[in-house]
């Protein structure tokens, strides 16, 4: 009798769960019925992935790049760039963590679809992801990436390209870094530095680099401290470095805990600058730092995207499509990354073409010479697949109407 | 000198909110040997609705009186904190107290993800860093040299009072009296005419609550909170339980200051910040090695 009872409940719940899992099934055939129906001309489907953080604490950044791509593909079907295709979005949340961006990037990688990825926010999720879209000759651009070992143009005097199929937009810490601690010799007329950094690819990375080239221009770094990502109460590390007495502190991280550690150092009274890299570079970072961000420096790629004249109409158009979420600091990039690879697919996929391995061989040599006036100014790559631009721009954090924001300190070319 | 007391104090406020979590942790643990690790998701909820009580309920006139926003926060928090941790009591551990250890606990890490869940999901915003108000304003105040925030000094006066009106409880009082006796020997316990199911509901009440005035300090002193608190918090907090000696009540305190402790004067004086959770935890394996029933394991108040 129990044991009858058993069985029926087990096979009660197998049916249910077979149930479930063909309404989905059939949900799915419907969805790509419509879809080929409406689109009358265009029957074949081309998928553009994005892998970004859309949840967690950089999901402000990652909601951009979603929204970025999205536009860039309804503007490529409004107009018919790639004729008798039709652009799909393939949004993925890689919650900035690099197991999870191995496992969308897998997903993405099978689903025969997809062409090209416009991802990630994270230098350390792309360590994972690039090595995985490449085995599947899936086009990767990132807009944001910025470790320069991603492209392999660090390894002297041996350079060699890493991943073929991997791009990116953004330009790199090597350039990011110096950048800064040009300023910070220059403009702050600072001898003397303390450095913390998260220890991701990330913020190493960029403390490194900041740390050569200030130490090149003559300052002293006086020591440097690490942190947990995540934690929160950095009251510690900040205790250590007060009798130091540095004139500015590098931070090579991200907002969630950079601004944790501008509010925590106004308390312990530290009241020296805090700069950082595009990391920090969010309308979020003042949620937490509030009145003690004020006097923060960072260093975000190219020029300000309301500055300029290349990004009008991107910001224009971004506005009229009424995203709940600002574009922030990758938007523009991303936008411009997925036109990149719209630009090459429209040179790759014809009417009758398939994505096969010979067209997906294609794109990615199309990807390699495409360059095209972006919105965040020309686009295009060198033969590691990184951006030939290399405009940065030195933002400070300033309080406006009782409101903290970025204001543009400087823009510059670095060579 | 100075540097050694600013991380004691450091260590010390750090230590005191390991320390109100704890507690919640150690309690349940004598009564029902339960690891309960949805206990850190208790705090986090807390924390998110001593904020939902500031940015909801509370008009915007009320908001910068400390005398009224914080009684009533930490009240929401409180009363939010101990119905969820009833409802997870009720229907995810009692039907399981006669089941192997290993189901309630499995459970438990189950109900941990429910929660973080339900929140991130749910909450306005709570998919990032939501700001949290700081409730205290004013400047930092300077005792020979050594900084402490007005939040920092508030946790620290609230976390010891709490922490001896619960000793207090546990030690005087009648029903403390019954909830030694079921820590003891729940069997026995009932058979002398005590509530054990009450007795139990009771002490995940009390550790809610304390968990969820410990949300509501982190909230203040970080300005911010996210649905992942809980996790890291939660960690911390039951190695703090561990190290004093788990179903020790005094244990966990100690516990938490210790960690706070070891954990500051890491940064400090021994291989730097790379370097304290690493130190935490050899001293947490040591304490293990050379007492397995941790700092206080036998001196029992609750049981060990």
């Amino acid at each position: 009798m129990h044991n009858g009872q058993r069985f029926w409940r087990a096979s009660a719940l197998l049916v249910t769960a077979s149930l479930a899992f063909a309404a989905c099934g059939s949900d799915a055939n419907e969805e790509g019925v419509g879809a080929t129906g409406e689109g009358g001309a265009a029957t074949k489907t081309v998928k553009i992935g994005v892998i970004a953080p859309l949840s967690g604490e950089l999901s402000a950044l990652g909601q951009g790049i979603r929204n970025g791509v999205d536009l860039a593909i309804k503007q490529a079907n409004d107009s018919g760039k790639v004729k008798g295709w039709r652009i799909e979005l393939a949004a993925e949340d890689d919650t900035a963590k690099a197991d999870v961006g191995a496992q969308v990037a897998t997903k993405l990688s099978s689903d025969s679809q997809v062409a090209a990825v416009v991802g990630t926010l994270n230098s350390s999720v792309a360590e994972q992801v690039a090595p995985i879209l490449n085995r599947a000759s899936v086009v990767m651009v990132s807009p944001a990436n910025t470790n320069v070992a991603l492209t392999g143009r660090d390894k002297l005097p041996n350079q060699q390209r890493v991943y073929n199929t991997y791009f990116r937009v953004a330009t790199t810490d090597d350039v990011q870094g110096p950048f800064a601690a040009n300023y910070a010799s220059n403009e702050l007329k600072a001898k003397t530095a303390v450095i913390i950094h998260d220890k991701k690819t990330y913020g190493q990375g960029l403390s490194e680099a900041f740390k050569g080239q200030f130490e090149k221009n003559g300052g002293r770094v006086l020591g440097t401290e690490t942190i947990n990502p995540g934690d929160k109460d950095f009251t510690a590390v900040l205790t250590r470095i007060k009798p130091l007495n540095a004139e500015m502190i590098y931070y090579g991280g991200e907002y969630p805990e950079a601004s944790l550690l501008a509010s925590q150092a106004k308390q312990q009274g530290i009241n020296v600058p805090i700069m950082g890299g595009d990391g920090m570079y969010s309308g979020a970072f003042f949620e937490t730092a509030k009145e003690a961000g004020v006097g923060t420096l960072v260093t975000s790629v190219g020029a300000p995207t309301e500055s300029l004249s290349s990004a009008r109409d991107f910001v224009d158009a971004y506005k009229k499509a009424n995203y709940s979420q600002p574009y922030e600091a990758y938007g523009a990039y991303a936008y411009d990354a997925a036109k990149v690879i719209i630009e090459a697919l429209s040179k790759t996929l014809t009417e009758t073409s398939e994505l096969n391995t010979a067209t997906r061989q294609k794109l990615v040599e199309e990807t390699g010479k495409v360059n095209i006036d972006g919105a965040t100014g020309k686009v295009s790559f060198d033969r590691f697949g990184d951006t030939q631009t290399k405009v940065l721009t030195m933002y400070k954090a300033e309080t406006k109407a009782g409101k903290q924001e970025w204001v543009a300190a400087k823009t510059d070319e670095f060579k | 000198m100075q540097q050694f007391l600013q991380q004691l104090v450091n260590g010390v406020v750090l230590g005191a909110t390991y320390g109100l979590i704890a507690l919640g942790y150690t309690m349940v643990y004598g009564i029902i040997q339960l690891i309960n690790f949805a206990h850190g998701e208790i705090f986090m909820v807390g924390a998110f609705a001593g904020l939902a009580m500031y940015s909801y309920v509370l008009p915007e006139s009320m908001q910068g009186n400390p005398f009224i926003v914080l009684p009533l926060v930490i009240l929401a928090a409180v009363i939010v904190s101990v119905t969820v941790a009833l409802l997870v009591e009720r229907y995810g551990y009692r039907p399981l107290r006669r089941a192997p250890r290993l189901a309630p606990l499995i459970t438990a890490i189950g109900v941990s993800i429910f929660l973080q869940e339900l929140v991130r999901l749910f909450y306005p915003g709570a998919r990032s860093q939501v700001s949290f108000p700081r409730i205290i304003e004013g400047p930092n105040l300077e005792l020979g040299g050594v900084t402490i925030a007005r939040t920092s000094l508030f946790l620290l006066v609230v976390a010891l009072a709490l922490m001896v009106a619960l000793q207090t409880f546990i030690r005087t009082s009648r029903t403390g009296k019954a909830m030694r006796a079921t820590s003891q020997d729940a069997d026995t316990a009932r058979l002398m005419g005590i509530n054990t199911d009450r007795i139990i509901v009771l002490t995940f009440a009390l550790g809610a609550a304390l968990a969820a005035v410990a949300g509501v300090m982190q909230g203040m002193r970080f300005v911010s909170i996210d649905f992942r608190i809980g996790f890291l918090g939660g960690v911390k907090a039951f190695t703090a339980a561990v190290l004093g000696g788990i179903g020790n009540i005094t244990g966990a305190m100690l516990g938490g200051f210790v960690l706070g402790i070891v954990e500051a004067m890491t940064t400090q004086y021994l291989l730097g910040s790379a370097y304290k959770d690493v130190a935490a935890f050899v001293v947490l394996i040591a304490v293990l090695v050379f007492r397995p029933q941790g700092l206080l394991g036998e001196r029992v108040a609750v049981r060990a």
